[in-house]
């Protein structure tokens, strides 16, 4: 199914293609008609939609971009993929004006994963991060701490009260996402500053060894090794949990189909590792990047800025429940209405951790989360010693992947 | 770079048209030869195109395999000799998806030979509506393999399907190794079944009706008739759909893709293979995988043929 390559190319009006993430609020492709309108006639921008798996996206761009299509333009980038592509040459370098139009006003940690090897590759567009999610009426006051959280679930389960800490712990980048978490958070993180090796070491021992004491512990969804967001969103609105880690759409989603749990859902920050150090959680979002085969990259650069602008930005929060990369938007009274915990996103957007930044990161965290499937049977010493084995491997190409 | 290795049908030498080796080559006559020659131009176009769309990727698939070749690190390729071959036969992954592709493949095929037995004997006794009872058995090897995968996923699905409505709530048999095998090895039989239960008709016409008729006057049992009389005489049509079947089984993609992604340790080596070439964007790792994959084909095919005396599809028949 090709858009419409170059209809107008007859008339002098280049089309762009934007492919990205399929949008269902219509916030998308608003942005491209506005940005459209906005070019005076330059450019028009088509919004195709990639498959709704992030696997499926990837897939589709890496088909097209290994084979030099050049009817891709402008590419909605999952932030894991900037490094990879980068290095593939499949995208373009941003520099000069279009370059400082991108880092200006844009939150510090979105822009470390459009960058590599010093240079930037992509245009952070939205980002996400996640929060801790808990009920007033079982929770007086929220835990700060992984250890405090167990105990209180403990205790709730002692009384016969739904106890369980929702969080995503099936095989898949979910659960790359908990250990990058809980690494950073920990101190340490998965690969070394220049991505060259793996890093791991004590802090990845704690990191695994809270991963399996919370799925030996009461607090444990019976399902929890086949739970991803959207399975521990549903457990907290049927009622069955306590806590529940997860992105920002599960507040609109308990406010419709559970208004009665839904006056006691409150938010915090995400549960610290050790009390007197920050919890860091793991950002995802969407970079714009310009193909290396575009035919028009300089309009393309110029129409990627225009869709991720303030007020493109603001739609796509407001109607898509996007959380923007512009720091600004964060003192909008418009999005701040929308989004009560506007301000517990940006304080966790701001000590944030990106997932290790290498062009092997697939096989970075299929390695992690492969190993650490089911959370039940992590050994943390030799769990972690398997995943160095495997990064290593990935490093140099050699490994096989299941 | 197709994962799916060829059929390893070769068609037999030209100069093997019998068995008699007849009077030798240089007292063939010119008229002879001059048949020869055209028999060789009447089929070139058919060789090239074969090597065009089958030796060419194969070839192409075994010079990649002998590379360090990373679509992510394009300046990195280099010859690396057999070491990605070395890297995936010492790969538990390896060995894990061959012996998942073992299992399904021996259990499926076993069950389609049993069931697809008994609807050649249904198809082949019909009386009425032969033509209706052929064509509804066919139906499920006419649906596209991946549409019935997503009605049988959707089918097992909580919450959504009507299969998974039988079994106790909160069940989920996609999620856990064993029932998923067993539902992937289902679709496979409820697939590929009738497709057996043709070659085994086809089979079944060159039991003489005279033969089974003797066997009555001499007092066999039916279940005498079939094993003593039947089965020797369906030899060959037998080892052919066996083959058939074992060669496409043993390739399984599509079901597995569609109703596990090969998650809990249900992946066959065609997906380890997909994953390894387009996830990983590992050319050379891949292609070793498909090679292998290949060559286990081979060996499956070359074993049929010589251990069990299955006719070689377009050699004579020996009666």
């Amino acid at each position: 199914m090709l858009a419409a390559c170059g209809s107008d190319e007859g008339s002098g009006r280049p089309t762009l293609n934007w492919y990205n993430f399929p949008d269902d609020s219509g916030a998308l492709q608003k942005a491209a008609d506005r940005c459209s309108q906005a070019s005076g006639g330059r450019y028009r921008i088509s919004y195709n939609k990639l498959p709704r798996a992030a696997d499926g996206q990837r897939q589709q761009l890496v088909r097209r971009l290994a084979a030099e299509d050049d009817s891709l333009d402008i590419l909605g980038l999952d932030v894991t993929w900037a490094a990879e592509f980068a290095e593939a040459r499949w995208i373009r370098e941003w520099t000069g004006p279009a370059k400082r139009k991108a880092v200006e006003g844009t939150l510090r940690v979105p822009l470390q994963t459009s960058t590599w090897k010093g240079k930037l590759y992509a245009v952070p567009y939205n980002t996400n991060t996640q929060l801790l999610w808990y009920r007033k009426d079982l929770v007086p006051t929220p835990p700060r701490t992984w250890a405090e959280m167990l105990d209180m679930a403990g205790a709730l389960a002692r009384q016969g009260k739904p106890h369980f800490v929702e969080i995503q712990g099936a095989q898949y980048e979910g659960l790359t996402v908990w250990f990058n978490t809980l690494i950073n958070s920990a101190g340490g993180s998965i690969l070394n500053a220049s991505a060259t090796e793996p890093s791991l070491g004590p802090p990845a021992v704690r990191a695994a060894g809270i991963m399996r004491d919370l799925a030996k512990s009461p607090a444990a969804d019976p399902s929890l090794s086949n739970q991803m967001e959207d399975q521990n969103r549903l457990a907290m609105e049927s009622g069955t949990a306590a806590f529940e880690l997860n992105y920002p759409f599960v507040y609109p989603s308990m406010k419709a189909n559970n208004p009665e749990l839904f006056k006691n859902f409150r938010w915090a920050p995400y549960p610290r590792v050790d009390a007197n150090r920050p919890a860091r959680p793991t950002i995802g979002g969407i970079d714009l990047a310009v193909s290396a085969y575009s035919r028009h990259p300089d309009l393309a650069f110029e129409a990627a800025l225009c869709l991720r602008n303030r007020e493109n930005q603001l739609t796509a929060a407001l109607e898509g429940g996007l959380p923007p990369t512009l720091r600004a938007l964060y003192d909008e009274p418009a999005f701040m209405k929308e989004y009560p915990f506007s301000a517990q996103v940006l304080a966790a957007l701001e000590s944030a951790s990106v997932r290790p930044i290498t062009p092997v990161y697939q096989n970075v965290s299929i390695a992690v989360s492969h190993t650490l499937s089911p959370p039940s049977a992590i050994k943390p010493e030799s769990s972690v010693n398997t995943i160095r084995e495997q990064i290593d491997d990935a490093l140099r190409s050699e490994g096989v992947i299941p | 770079m197709s994962t799916r290795a060829q059929p390893a049908a070769t068609p037999p030498p030209p100069e093997a048209e019998t068995e008699q080796a007849g009077p030798d080559r240089a007292a063939l006559s010119a008229g002879a030869r001059q048949e020869r020659r055209l028999g060789w131009l009447l089929c070139a176009p058919a060789v090239v195109v074969m090597i065009a769309v089958t030796a060419y990727p194969i070839g192409y698939a075994v010079y990649l395999s002998l590379q360090r070749y990373d679509l992510r690190f394009p300046g990195q390729a280099k010859f690396v000799g057999l070491s990605n071959y070395g890297s995936v036969l010492s790969s538990p992954f390896w060995w894990d998806a061959f012996w998942v592709t073992l299992f399904i493949t021996a259990v499926s095929v076993t069950i389609e030979l049993v069931l697809g037995m008994g609807l050649a004997l249904v198809m082949h006794r019909t009386i009425f509506w032969r033509g209706v009872v052929r064509t509804s058995v066919l139906i499920p090897y006419g649906i596209v393999t991946v549409v019935a995968a997503f009605s049988w996923q959707y089918a097992w699905t909580p919450e959504l399907g009507y299969l998974a409505a039988l079994l106790p709530s909160g069940e989920a048999p996609l999620t856990e190794q064993w029932p998923a095998l067993w539902l992937i090895i289902l679709a496979e039989v409820w697939k590929t079944t009738p497709f057996m239960a043709l070659l085994l008709l086809a089979g079944l016409a060159l039991v003489p009706e005279e033969t089974l008729k003797a066997a009555m006057v001499d007092g066999a049992t039916a279940w005498q008739r079939f094993t003593k009389v039947m089965l020797p005489l369906m030899k060959p049509a037998i080892l052919v759909a066996l083959l058939f079947r074992t060669l496409d089984a043993f390739r399984i993609f599509d079901n597995i893709y569609i109703l596990t992604a090969g998650a809990q340790g249900t992946g066959s080596l065609s997906i380890l293979g997909y994953d390894n070439l387009f996830t990983s964007l590992n050319l050379g790792i891949g292609s070793a995988i498909s090679v292998l994959i290949f060559i286990c084909v081979g060996i499956i095919a070359f074993a049929f043929v010589k251990l069990f005396g299955t006719a070689a599809p377009g050699a004579e028949v020996k009666r």
